[in-house]
């Protein structure tokens, strides 16, 4: 446990150290910034042509401006998450520092969760400073904030199994361009995954439609827990931790 | 303290360590010899837990290096060949990690960061980047690092390497400061540091045990023969070179004498002796006596260095009579 803390601390550190926790952040922040604007600024003329036409019925700002934010920010993550997870191991085998860490009397399995842990909450903290917009719908409107805050846990869920694959494949490489790019492959494989439902009705089209991480995410962007969307993520964090330490073992063996 | 017993490293294609076994005693230093690609790196990874042995035991303070790694991770401080460090840390900074990563209690960390800082002498860096050192201080941090929770063993791969003169023999001072309370093991190439840090020494090539004995033992035994410089000179008027080398002929013995240079009435030889022959007293007293002075006399060390490449000789006939080999 200690040791976790110890490594998340280090890491943590490292990423606000660069310049690219700011970059990431600026970016996404400005990204988030420009879909928010937009939705918004449709919601309203909506509202007020709506109101010409004399229909003056209530409109939803959670429907209409939170969940087209949440379903774009978790698409915009694919982006963000290879950034994040990169430099994980591939830094540490190329610096030689690998050799400190598995030397040192500290399982894998905490310096695994030390590293992801500290990717998760440099997500999180992407995630939450893009936030800040929608605190705006706080201070002029009276949105429900219980689906926001839903949205945002699947925000972190998904972030946190993309993290778990892109720290796995950061396992597998000295070069952080290359980890990132393969990361960044998989992310959007996972995200067009949800296509194949749309081809077919097979039992194979729905296998593979079910490991779409975007699929699960659709109903915590409309406020829905659903335990089997919570499973999944969770499941699919373990595997992504799971084969993370088994490859740092095999690297031990092949070295 | 450190025990290797018909260890074996395979990588996909290479053996890099093939059935190798030695034993180091508590508080030794010792030196693992040999040349590029010897296996020296791999053996001491071994040791370290960094990657298990393919065949063959290897343990530390009784400690099975497969079985009981975490046992033996704490007991070991490591200086890879690369000093493990992270650029974006002060040295401060990173020595607090490190020593919180081997398990330093958090009331002791600073005091053993300070310690270390001090002996290693990195204290005008401490709050520098890392990135910012120079390869010697960063080789120190390094140094700093494998110390800092006062491991018994100490495994230091290259430690003097890039290293500038004065800042070799800082180094090596400081690892022979180490010594007593720690059981060291040293890889190098270069035989007078082995020569003047280590007790014992370890020499392996191309993945095989060539040699461990003492380097008091393998000196000797190797130097069938004693190789002896003096220095005549001629106490009045001239004396030829070629009637001195004469008369140190004829010293009992002696097997042959070389002349190296005259400068005036100084003349220098070298000379052999006869294998177990103690020829120093006979010399002295032989020049002496024809009436020459004798400046000097003084034992020609047959250097490490011969004795490696006689070793380390691809051909195994290479091997001397004796037979070091175990
Ligand atoms: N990761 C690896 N994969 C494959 N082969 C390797 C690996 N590391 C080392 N080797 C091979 O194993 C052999 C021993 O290498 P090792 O690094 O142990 O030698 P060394 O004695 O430390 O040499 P040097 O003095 O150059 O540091 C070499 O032939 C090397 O090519
Ligand atoms: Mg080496």
């Amino acid at each position: 446990m200690r040791n976790t803390v110890t490594i998340f601390q280090k890491e943590i550190k490292s990423y606000f150290a660069s310049p690219i926790a700011y970059g990431l952040m600026a970016f996404f922040a400005l990204i988030s910034g420009y879909f928010f604007f937009a939705f918004t600024a449709n919601f309203v003329e909506r509202g007020i042509r709506m109101q010409m036409m004399g229909r003056g019925m209530p409109m939803d700002v959670n429907e209409w401006v939170i969940r087209p934010m949440l379903m774009n920010m978790s698409v915009v993550g694919l982006f963000v998450i290879p950034m994040i997870t990169m430099r994980l191991f591939a830094e540490e085998k190329r610096l030689g520092t690998i050799e400190l860490l598995a030397t040192s009397p500290v399982r894998d399995l905490e310096i695994i969760l030390g590293k992801w842990l500290a990717a998760l909450v440099m997500y999180s903290a992407i995630l939450a400073l893009a936030g800040i917009n929608t605190a705006l719908l706080f201070l002029y409107g009276n949105p429900d904030w219980k689906p926001l805050l839903v949205g945002y846990l699947g925000l972190v869920l998904q972030g946190g199994t993309l993290l778990a694959i892109g720290a796995f494949i950061s396992t597998t490489t000295r070069n952080q361009i290359i980890a990132g790019t393969a990361t960044f492959a998989i992310c959007l494989l996972l995200w067009v995954l949800d296509w194949a439902s749309s081809y077919g009705t097979t039992s194979a089209a729905k296998v593979i439609a079910y490991l779409s991480v975007v699929t699960h995410f659709e109903p915590f962007a409309k406020g829905v827990i659903d335990s089997k969307d919570v499973i999944f993520y969770l499941s699919m964090i373990f595997f992504g931790l799971f084969l993370t330490s088994r490859s740092m073992e095999s690297l031990r063996w092949r070295a | 303290m450190i025990n290797v017993e018909g260890l074996t490293k395979r990588y996909a294609r290479t053996i890099a360590v093939d059935n190798i076994s030695f034993e180091v005693q508590k508080g030794q230093i010792v030196g693992f010899l040999g040349p590029n690609g010897a296996g020296k790196t791999t053996t001491m990874r071994v040791l370290t837990c960094f990657m298990p042995p393919t065949a063959g035991k290897a343990s530390v303070a009784g400690f099975d290096v497969l079985e009981q790694p975490m046992e033996v991770k704490k007991r070991i401080g490591y200086l890879p060949e690369l000093p493990p460090v992270y650029g974006d840390m002060e040295v401060i900074e990173y020595l607090r990690f490190v020593g919180r990563l081997k398990g330093i209690p958090k009331a002791d960390l600073k005091r053993r960061v300070d310690e270390v800082i001090e002996r290693c002498a990195v204290g005008e860096v401490r709050t520098r980047l890392i990135s910012k050192l120079s390869k010697g201080y960063r080789q120190r941090v390094g140094l700093s690092q494998a110390i800092i929770h006062n491991p018994d063993v100490l495994i230091l791969d290259e430690p003097t390497a890039g290293l500038d003169p004065k800042q070799i023999i800082e180094t090596r001072s400081l690892i022979k400061s180490l010594a007593g309370d720690h059981t060291i093991i040293l890889s190098t190439h270069i035989l007078p540091e082995v020569e003047q840090t280590c007790e014992q020494v370890i020499i392996i090539s191309r993945g095989k045990l060539v040699a461990t004995d003492s380097v008091h033992n393998l000196t000797n035994r190797l130097r069938g023969s004693e190789a002896v410089a003096v220095e005549v000179e001629g106490r009045d008027g001239a004396v030829n070179s070629a009637v001195i080398l004469q008369r140190l002929e004829k010293v009992p013995g002696v097997s042959r004498v070389l002349a190296k240079e005259s400068r005036g009435q100084r003349h220098i030889f070298e000379i052999e002796s006869l294998q177990g022959r103690a020829i120093r007293p006979d010399l002295a007293r032989a020049v002496v006596e024809s009436g020459w002075n004798l400046n000097e006399l003084r034992p020609v060390a047959v250097s490490l260095e011969e004795i490696f490449l006689q070793l380390t000789a691809s051909d195994e006939a290479a091997t001397p009579a004796g037979g070091v080999k175990q």
